[in-house]
């Protein structure tokens, strides 16, 4: 591309996407100025490991060092104003700038938000007690890090990925961990029937306790401000040291909101990543985008979504990629304890399920079928099959369910005929 | 301390000095090392820190688990004798040092 002396790209967020976005730009061969603005004090790090492997070290009260998203020596090779501890308080549209926190004022040729989302807190008696937390940021972590060696009795909010892999690190720890589940069954938004009960089962096996189709109606205190117990939406009453609430975040769109900009579960940008404002951007976990695998809106909240965006609108921002619509295949993963799940693109309500390989061995796949063509394969413990998935669903291609299910099929072999590379 | 060597595909290298219990992927990310993105934060779930580990290390390393060995079937270039996860090897007892090749991408 064509870029002057004065082309300044602002990112407004710091995190798995706005850092992403800097690097793509930057590799595109984009030599303007690129300033990102982030408002935790921390330098860019990655959050997955925040409710895994972080939870799991033990040294004494340290707080654990972060992943990083790059080292502090990448940002400054790459040229890359990367500010922490400052918010991007207001944008003036028509003047092309953007106001921070510190009272600096930035000129912009393209603002991208990659504000991400908070966690939703919940909202019920006693819910302002302390020892009650969220895991969202390196500042919560330290939070949860720092009383996991004193809790006794953990009690989690919310049965998903956040909440569930909290439960499997407190239990490798011997904490007594209780999950209240509103819904009847585990990861309920996200997995098909068959695997999310497979997961009821297993982290029933590690020691939790999971409560299904019980809410939390209240918290009571140890009469110094702590909370001592959760109250369940069925009247029943847990000892509690330390409460996790994972019931979800919201996207962060005050700054769009208040800029004019159009907002619909998430900053709404269009299949390029624009949003309303043709100089402003938005991707990651804050943006709601046409989804093409679902056909319909979405905001979806993982790294491959974050980074896959970010790299699209790097190659658009350029010019170096053929404009096109973002339409790369949503991938995920989480892991519980031993237990490691990888989706692949996006299951729905009244998919038909079709089982590869035996539950029972703790090493399987459900192939989920929509309208007769495979749409996502959920894999536990099977990290060839969820590769193999990728490399179909990514191609468009499906296969028979008779073929999904004959353990004598060779899966990898038919998916390595596909003529694509993986992930990009 | 112990001493890892990342050789670039151009012919760049870099030289870290890192704690004992690092991983070759912690260290790459951590200390600005392109060439290892490291996108699942070190679950063996990726396959974006692929390295080659040079002939006369391949013995001191631990041996490869099956995830490793199934995600090493899907790197972005090509898997050979001496392709491993980055995340998956540590230095510090019994690897002192280790010297790797960078594929040309991970991505
Ligand atoms: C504990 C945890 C575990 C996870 N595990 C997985 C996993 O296993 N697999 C997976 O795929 N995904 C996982 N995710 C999700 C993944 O981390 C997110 O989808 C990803 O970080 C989204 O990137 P983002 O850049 O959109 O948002 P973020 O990474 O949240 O970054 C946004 C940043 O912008 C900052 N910001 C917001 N507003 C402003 C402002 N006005 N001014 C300045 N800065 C601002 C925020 O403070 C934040 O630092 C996990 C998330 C969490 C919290
Ligand atoms: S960091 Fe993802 S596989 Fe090594």
């Amino acid at each position: 591309m064509d870029t002057t002396a004065r082309d300044r790209i602002v990112i407004t967020g710091n995190g798995q996407a706005g850092v992403q976005l800097a690097d793509s730009l930057r590799a595109a061969g984009f030599t303007g100025d690129i300033t990102l603005v982030g408002d935790e004090a921390a330098f860019p790090y990655q959050r997955p490991p925040l409710s895994k492997d972080y939870l799991a070290v033990r040294d004494g009260g340290a707080a654990p060092a972060p992943l990083p998203l790059r080292g502090e020596k990448f940002f400054a090779d790459a040229r890359l104003d990367c500010r922490t501890g400052v918010a991007v308080t207001g944008i003036d549209r028509n003047g092309h700038t953007v106001n921070l926190s510190d009272g600096s004022v930035l000129a912009y040729t393209k603002l991208v938000l990659a504000t991400g989302a908070a966690n939703r807190e919940p909202a019920v008696p006693g819910a302002g007690l302390a020892g009650i937390h969220g895991l969202r940021t390196l500042a919560d972590a330290e939070a949860v890090h720092r009383r996991l060696d004193t809790v006794r009795n953990a009690v989690v909010i919310g049965a998903g990925f956040i909440g569930l892999e909290f439960a499997a690190a407190a239990r490798a720890r011997g904490i007594a961990v209780t999950v209240l589940e509103y819904a009847d069954r585990p990861m309920a938004r996200a997995l098909s029937r068959p695997t999310s009960e497979w997961f009821a089962a297993a982290h029933r096996q590690m020691g939790t306790a999971l409560r299904l189709g019980e809410g939390i109606a209240s918290f009571t205190g140890d009469g110094a401000g702590q909370v001592a117990a959760a109250v369940s939406t069925a009247g029943h009453t847990y000892p509690a040291d330390l409460v996790l609430a994972g019931i979800g975040v919201t996207p962060r769109t005050e700054l769009a909101e208040a800029a004019g900009l159009a907002v619909d579960n998430g900053i709404a940008v269009d299949a390029s990543l624009q949003t309303s404002d043709p100089d402003i951007y938005a991707l990651g976990d804050c943006a709601s985008y046409p989804q093409a695998h679902a056909g319909a809106r979405l905001r979806l909240e993982s790294v491959q979504n974050a980074t896959d965006q970010a790299r699209h609108l790097a190659g658009t921002l350029t010019g170096t990629v053929p404009a096109g619509p973002y339409a790369e295949l949503p991938w995920f993963w989480s892991t519980q304890g031993a237990l490691k799940l990888q989706i692949a693109g996006l299951s729905a309500p009244g998919d038909q399920t079709v089982l590869r390989g035996d539950p029972r061995t703790g090493r399987f796949s459900v192939f989920c079928y929509r309208d007769g063509a495979l749409a996502a394969v959920e894999s536990v413990n099977q990290p060839a099959d969820h590769m193999a998935a990728r490399r179909l669903l990514a191609a468009g291609r499906t296969l028979t369910p008779g073929q999904a299910a004959d353990p004598d099929f060779d899966l990898k072999a038919y998916a390595k005929r596909v003529p694509t590379s993986l992930g990009t | 301390m112990a001493k890892i060597t990342f050789n670039h595909a151009g012919g760049d290298v870099d030289v870290l000095e890192v704690e004992p219990g690092t991983s070759l992927m912690r260290a790459a990310v951590t200390n600005g090392v392109a060439g290892i993105v490291g996108e699942c934060g070190g679950q063996a779930m990726c396959a974006t820190c692929h390295v080659y580990v040079r002939e006369e290390y391949l013995d001191a390393l631990p041996e490869i688990s099956d995830d490793e060995d199934e995600m090493l079937d899907c790197t972005v270039e090509e898997r050979t004798d001496r392709s491993r996860l980055g995340c998956q090897v540590t230095v510090g007892e019994g690897l002192d040092a280790v010297e790797v090749d960078l594929p040309e991408s991970q991505v």
